[in-house]
């Protein structure tokens, strides 16, 4: 028996609710010769800009326990070329594709969001929790109004599903969630990495050129569920869930927490059949359980 | 550029000097791809980024590839605890080899190695005709390959810093020495940056083709989330190229050092 694992989030429909998230999955191609694209739920292409973007100089990763730090900034070669050169190819194989859109200025953003809105991607990402770059990227996304504004700007020029991604490095997650929720964001994506630092203890220096860079692995999953669980709650448009899944257990606790679909990243890094395995994974347990339609288990938690 | 991803038996470790071990490892759908140059991801138990190590020899008989690797943190000191028999979780071949075929027929080759970086010239060696090894080592406990290089070489020149084997030299001294005698058509090297820099400048003080392998800290290995890049002048433009993907060979004029 196969079960149907298809998901909708700001109706749009995936496959299954495993996406590869921005930034560990580069425009797909990398990753082609090991299985079909489109066995994917659905790909978050990496996070592209107007302009070209050279991003920081290396050291740019690190390993942590159970974790790593990246300080990659961006790189990437620019939303016409996305357009032109990779997303032609991701869609000829049926892909879910979301486009992750960053920017330094509003008009940078609705730059982008325009060109975006006249191709064919089904969702758009709006990454203002970059914690790499040193304009734009994280500053829109720590308050209230730069996050709104953000949305709102870009609501205005797309009729596409807008989904918006935060980060976790801010007091109260929840107010920024309400905000974008208020501008017209169709969905949130949760969380980008947090902001960390390392430093070799021979050397004195920090393991990262950038000095400090985003956390991400199994080591933020706990952060992930709390934070995913309180958007959840606080808002009443579709949540997606990411930080730190690595295995199916991960992926249905984090939608019990409130996730409609999740996306995996650095675990694609340890083991690229991972999303594949989280599939196989979530298929079974729907089977063993009785469960038809995954929106049964989304948001069951049963808090004491 | 195809790739495997998969688990594969160590069938021989042995450790040649302190901290440098080697495993040879069954993978015959790897060996059929790999090429001299190329490097593999492997996994260790345990952790959550893999590390990238060089492709020492390739043996297509017997489905077997070897990697040479120093122990230098927790990673790799992980790998070095496997043993003959266990399975090794791997992602390979990856990145692009060495240009052989810049070598005419007639053609001479030097490659230069510089202490964890002299296991990747060894496969290289063995695909030339007509090659020097120059091979540099901290000291006599470091030495590692040097009879495996006399098999394919005509010539191995060993320096070592304090002398005990060999000259007492850097690698450019005796690289200087063969590129005067004009009939070099390529040099290959792999070392420390510092060392790759120094090769690098005399390959073009004597306008001799120079290909260097660059080593960075890695995330996918497969070049999609542009952890490792290095600087590289491409066309008159500086750009940050991924040294996993682009590389690990680059052209030695175009790295900005």
């Amino acid at each position: 028996m196969s079960k149907d694992l298809s998901v909708k989030v700001a109706g749009v429909v995936f496959p299954n609710p495993v996406i590869a998230a921005s930034g560990t999955y580069g425009f797909g191609e990398d990753y082609a010769p090991l299985y079909p694209l489109n066995r994917l739920g659905g790909i978050s292409c990496k996070g592209t800009t107007i302009n070209e973007k050279a991003g920081n100089l290396p050291p740019r990763i690190a390993e942590t326990t159970a974790g790593m730090l990246n300080s990659v900034g961006l790189q990437n070669p620019g939303v016409d070329v996305f357009i032109k050169k990779y997303l032609p190819e991701l869609k000829k194989n049926g892909n879910v594709i979301i486009a992750n859109l960053a920017g330094a200025t509003i008009d940078d953003y609705k730059a982008a969001a325009e060109k975006l809105d006249a191709t064919d991607v089904d969702m758009i990402e709006l990454n203002i929790s970059c914690p790499n770059v040193k304009q734009g990227g994280a500053t829109w996304g720590t308050t209230c109004e730069g996050a709104g504004s953000v949305t709102k700007a870009v609501r205005a020029v797309t009729g596409k599903p807008v989904m918006v991604k935060l980060t976790p490095n801010v007091t109260n997650v929840t107010d920024i969630a309400k905000a974008v929720e208020a501008e017209g964001a169709d969905c949130i994506s949760l969380i980008n990495t947090l902001l960390g630092m390392r430093i070799d203890i021979k050397t004195r220096r920090p393991v990262l050129h950038n000095n400090v860079g985003g956390f991400s692995g199994p080591a933020i999953f706990p952060v992930a569920v709390r934070m995913v669980w309180q958007v959840a709650n606080a808002v009443n448009i579709d949540v997606v869930g990411m930080g730190g899944i690595t295995t199916w257990e991960d992926a249905v606790e984090m939608m019990m927490a409130g996730a409609k679909a999740v996306q995996m990243g650095t675990a694609i890094f340890t083991d690229p059949f991972s999303p594949l395995k989280v599939i196989d994974g979530l298929e079974k347990y729907m089977e063993d359980n009785g469960i038809n339609d995954l929106s049964e288990i989304v948001g069951t938690v049963k808090p004491w | 550029m195809s790739y495997k991803c998969g688990e594969y038996m160590i069938v021989r470790k042995k450790a040649l000097a302190e901290n440098i071990y080697s495993l040879t490892i069954h993978c015959p759908e790897v060996t059929e791809l790999a090429q001299c140059g190329q490097f593999v991801h492997i996994l260790a138990p345990g952790f959550t980024l893999r590390r990238p190590i060089s492709i020492c020899e390739i043996d297509r008989r017997n489905g077997t590839l070897r990697v040479v690797f120093l122990v230098k943190g927790h990673g790799t000191e992980a790998i070095a605890r496997m043993n003959e028999g266990d399975r090794i979780d791997m992602i390979a071949p990856l990145g692009n080899g060495y240009t052989l075929s810049s070598v005419p027929d007639i053609g001479r080759a030097v490659v230069v190695g510089g202490g964890i970086g002299v296991p990747p010239m060894l496969e290289t060696a063995r695909n030339l005709k007509n090659v020097t090894a120059i091979l540099g080592f901290r000291s006599y406990g470091n030495i590692i390959l040097a009879e495996e290089f006399r098999k394919y070489c005509k010539d191995v020149i060993i320096c070592t810093d304090d002398g005990s084997v060999g000259e007492k030299a850097i690698v450019t001294e005796p690289l200087k020495r063969e590129l005067e005698k004009g009939d070099v058509s390529a040099v290959f090297s792999c070392g420390p940056t510092r060392m790759l820099g120094a090769v690098a400048e005399l390959a073009k003080q004597y306008g001799v083709f120079c290909e260097v392998s660059l080593e960075e800290r890695m995330g996918c290995g497969v070049g999609a989330c542009v952890g490792c890049v290095a600087r590289i002048n491409r066309n008159g433009e500086e750009k940050l190229l991924r040294v996993c993907k682009d590389g690990p060979v680059f052209n030695a004029e175009e790295v900005l050092f």
